[in-house]
């Protein structure tokens, strides 16, 4: 046997809630030699996780291996018994989870969950697997190696914590490490410490490794071959250079085209200049009790002020926790801002929602993140929709009925579909009956949260072109919260950069090269790009990473 | 404990003390809102108006209630219960014994069906899916289903009328050797660990369950860990506060009801004498009961809370 791996004709089983099965990986194939990284890539429900996790024996609830040989090392996984498995797991190969933050137990020290893999194969001494585990904190250059792991979890960072995962996983020295899409949870300059030291630990132990993701610019950073999975099956294999230069399949094609820039063309400047639709000034907004300034004692936005004219776009970036979406909270009025004031189509606003009219509340609207939450899975599309409808419009059921079909069409969802609860509707397409629903209202202003930040690059960068369509065809403006500058690149005319509570620059996308504010050139560098030596070339400027990259 | 933990215990224990307040308030009017007139019910059909008359006035029975409900609160704070309508006894020494007897039997049942319950949901919770864990999950939804009165009639059924094993009626004070209280004790413990194990055993089940799901037990199965180690270092920990609540609340059952089981085997226990109190229409003594259901409800619960804190990582 020559590889460290090799998969053949793997086939997994899922029991579905109705108790059907269906086989959701179909045959898979894979190799992967000693020492190298191989990325398994795909949006999400190709079966990468389920791929890789199948490395270690282990399929989730609900799930069998019903085929094939998963030979690692010299052991075909498949045909272990579960004790067999188990006794290989952690000291053979090793796994890196999604959500380090989710799979620390909260109620034990870091290091005691560091070192377990040691008291659990016998491997060494506790006192020594302390010794090894500090090392291994400062190889991953973690803050205070000495001192972090009498912490607990909930008390350390969630990059911090990512790579105290990837020490968990190095303290039973395996010869294949699992990395499942470990990245995805941090922002990007938390991203770049998290990769590099990933790198540098898996280079200097020839440690071999299956990198799950779906995002090819991180990938291409990390991987020496790129394995493309769609709906179970392995739809193109390739070394990096190889698939990002001269990808074959036409789904990996896609993935490559949806990181494209498609700058926005600049429309022609009206007289909206002079007449804004939204103005704020100096919001400032909050959580907890209110100190006798009347300003609350923890603030998520410190006086911002923000512009957004008829017709266009205006972007807000950040990364998590810099108070964007308290931001959009604070101008839709669900989380009332403390002072400043908020100026719509020429009238003032009042702070909380309650209070303002309704004719005000319809004209600007919010679509949230997450359509799975927002929408209310006991109803049909038909009822989501025809809601505002009758709260706005006070449209009799006829008049409803053919709005429904209107709106389903505008957001380019078939008719049919307005029967279904949002259970049977895949993420991109709640998403856009989410945005439907706000469409229904007939607004002026929509402020998307994060919109696409759930949903795979394909289906996000189609639904940045459907609100591209659809504000031409209805002059509608957006505010367009995102932590992913390309996303707000492409379908915004002015772009805030938000920093602790507070706006750093205004910029417009053309002029995205040359931040003048050092956050914003942190930021927009960190920006992973395809090119596969941009991690190894990325110099940044240690003192502006000491300032603002605290996480 | 840090600052913040003591903070909030404090916190709790100031609730609990407000509770308390309430709930004395509320036990004072409820009882005096009972139908009937105490002072012709002592005397019987025989007493003339104004004999009536006269003891109403002895007993400051015209008095406004919140003077009557601030009286009996001071008395509360000096120990002083009250002295019983009935039979002019201090309802301290009334209460004494009984309260004794029904706490051994809460004690002994405690101790018997806590471990007993979390063992099986914890076992139930680790097989799930398994032919044992559906056996346990059928036997425990059917004795929740299954009324006490049932559970206790039939085992005088069966253990003292056709097994005549046991005794029919638990009278404590006959018990002379260890036997003797083993033979007493019996029925009515094992129907009560029935009553009160089901609900521990479902909700250990449903708390374990969900931990056992969460990815920092995937994580320690990926690291090789074995079923046990899984539930026992990482599950359990995590499941610590809907446990403890489920249990105090069981066990709370066996402070105020349990009249049903003391009736049937006639144990001369607390809620048997306020069943008794409330036929005799007095008052101080339905009173202290109450507020001893009350009490032993509320420590219960406080205790099952401050624990979930106290276990709560998050606060440490």
């Amino acid at each position: 046997m020559s590889n460290l791996v090799e998969v053949r004709n793997l086939k997994i089983e899922a029991r579905t809630d109705s108790g059907r099965l269906v086989e959701i990986i179909k045959g898979v194939s894979l190799d992967i030699a000693e020492g190298e990284i191989v990325a398994l890539i795909g949006e999400s429900g190709s079966g990468k996780t389920t791929v890789a996790l199948s490395l270690m024996g282990h399929a989730r609830p609900g799930c069998r291996i019903t085929g094939g040989e998963i030979n690692v090392n010299g052991k075909n996984m498949a045909a272990f018994s579960e004790k067999e498995r188990a006794r290989l797991r952690g000291t053979d190969i090793a796994y890196v989870p999604q959500s380090a933050a989710a799979s620390f137990n909260p109620s034990s020290t870091i290091m005691e969950q560091v070192i377990e893999v040691t008291r659990i194969h016998k491997l060494m001494p506790p006192e020594q697997a302390r010794q090894r585990a500090i090392e291994l904190f400062r190889a991953l250059s973690l803050p205070d190696p000495e001192g972090i792991g009498a912490r607990y979890p909930h008390q350390v960072s969630g990059g911090q914590l990512q790579r105290l995962a990837a020490a968990m996983a190095l303290i039973g020295d395996p010869k294949l490490m699992i990395f499942d899409e470990p990245t995805t949870a941090l922002d990007v300059t938390t991203q770049i410490d998290v990769l590099k030291a990933f790198k540098s630990v898996m280079r200097a132990g020839g440690i071999a490794g299956v990198y799950v993701s779906h995002d090819l610019a991180v990938v291409a950073q990390i991987a020496d071959r790129i394995v493309v999975l769609k709906g179970g099956e392995v739809q193109e294999t390739g070394t990096t250079a190889d698939i990002l230069s001269a990808a074959q399949h036409p789904y990996t094609r896609e993935l490559l085209a949806a990181f494209e820039p498609k700058p926005r063309q600049i429309q022609a400047t009206g007289d909206s200049a002079a007449n804004p639709l939204l103005r704020v000034n100096n919001l400032t907004a909050g959580y907890g009790p209110v100190k006798p300034d009347r300003q609350p004692v923890v603030r998520a936005v410190d006086s911002v002020s923000l512009v957004v004219e008829k017709g266009r776009n205006l972007g807000i970036i950040g990364e998590s926790g810099c108070g964007k979406s308290t931001l959009a909270r604070a101008i839709a009025g669900i989380h009332p801002a403390a002072a400043g004031d908020i100026v719509f189509d020429g009238k003032d606003l009042q702070r909380a929602a309650g209070k303002r009219s309704r004719e005000q509340l319809r004209e600007m609207q919010i679509v949230f993140q997450y359509a799975d939450t927002a929408l209310n899975p006991a109803k049909a599309v038909e009822d989501i929709i025809s809601r505002p409808l009758v709260f706005y419009h006070g449209l009799d059921r006829q008049a409803r009925s053919k709005r429904v079909d209107e709106l389903l069409d505008m957001v380019r969802l078939p008719k049919t579909l307005r029967y279904r609860h949002p259970s049977e509707l895949s993420g991109g397409q709640k998403q856009r009956v989410n945005f439907a629903r706000a469409l229904a209202a007939d607004p002026k202003l929509i402020i998307c949260d994060e919109i696409t930040s759930a949903l795979d690059t394909v289906v996000a960068s189609a639904v940045i072109e459907l609100l591209k369509d659809l504000q031409r065809e209805l002059g509608l403006s957006y505010i367009f919260i995102s932590h992913d500058l390309s996303v707000v690149e492409t379908i915004c005319d002015q772009i805030m950069v938000m920093y602790n509570g507070e706006r750093v620059e205004q910029i417009t996308p053309d002029k995205l090269k040359a931040p003048s504010h050092p956050y914003s050139k942190l930021l927009f560098s960190s920006v992973p790009k395809l090119d596969p030596t941009w991690l190894d070339g990325l110099v940044r400027d240690p003192e502006l990473v000491s300032q603002y990259g605290h996480r | 404990m840090t600052s913040r933990v003591l903070n909030l215990v404090l916190k709790r224990l100031g609730i609990a003390a407000i509770t308390l307040l309430i709930v004395l308030f509320a036990v004072f009017f409820a009882t005096s809102m009972l139908p009937g007139d105490t002072a012709s019910m002592l005397l019987g059909q025989a007493a003339t108006p104004e004999a009536v008359a006269g003891l109403r006035e002895a007993m400051h029975l015209n008095d406004p209630a919140i003077l009557r409900f601030l009286r009996w609160l001071l008395g509360l704070l000096h120990g002083d219960l009250g002295t019983s309508y009935a039979n002019e006894m201090p309802i301290a020494t009334l209460i004494g014994g009984r309260l004794v007897n029904t706490m051994k039997l809460a004690g002994i049942t405690a101790l018997l069906s806590v471990p007993l319950a979390l063992t099986l949901g914890i076992t139930a919770a680790m097989l799930r899916g398994s032919v044992y864990d559906r056996t346990v999950t059928i036997l425990s939804i059917g004795l929740i289903s299954v009324p006490e009165f049932m559970v206790a009639t039939l085992a005088v059924l069966l253990f003292a009328v056709y097994l005549k094993w046991l005794p029919a009626l638990s009278s404590v004070n006959e018990a002379h050797s260890l036997t003797d209280l083993v033979r007493i004790y019996a029925m009515p413990v094992i129907t009560l660990t029935f009553v009160i194990s089901a609900q521990m055993i479902r909700m250990t089940r449903a708390a374990v369950i969900e931990t056992l799901s969460t990815p920092y037990v995937e994580m320690a199965l990926l690291k090789g860990a074995s079923r046990i180690r899984m539930v026992m270092r990482h599950a359990l920990p995590n499941a610590l506060g809907p446990i403890v609540n489920a249990v105090a609340l069981s066990l709370s059952y066996l402070v105020g009801g349990v009249i049903i089981v003391e009736t049937i085997f006639n144990y001369p226990g607390i809620a048997k004498l306020m069943v008794d109190a409330v036929a005799t229409r007095d008052l101080p003594l339905i009173q202290s009961c109450a507020m001893i259901f009350c009490l032993g409800y509320l420590l219960l619960i406080t205790t099952a809370d401050i624990i979930a804190i106290v276990s709560n990582p998050r606060l440490r």
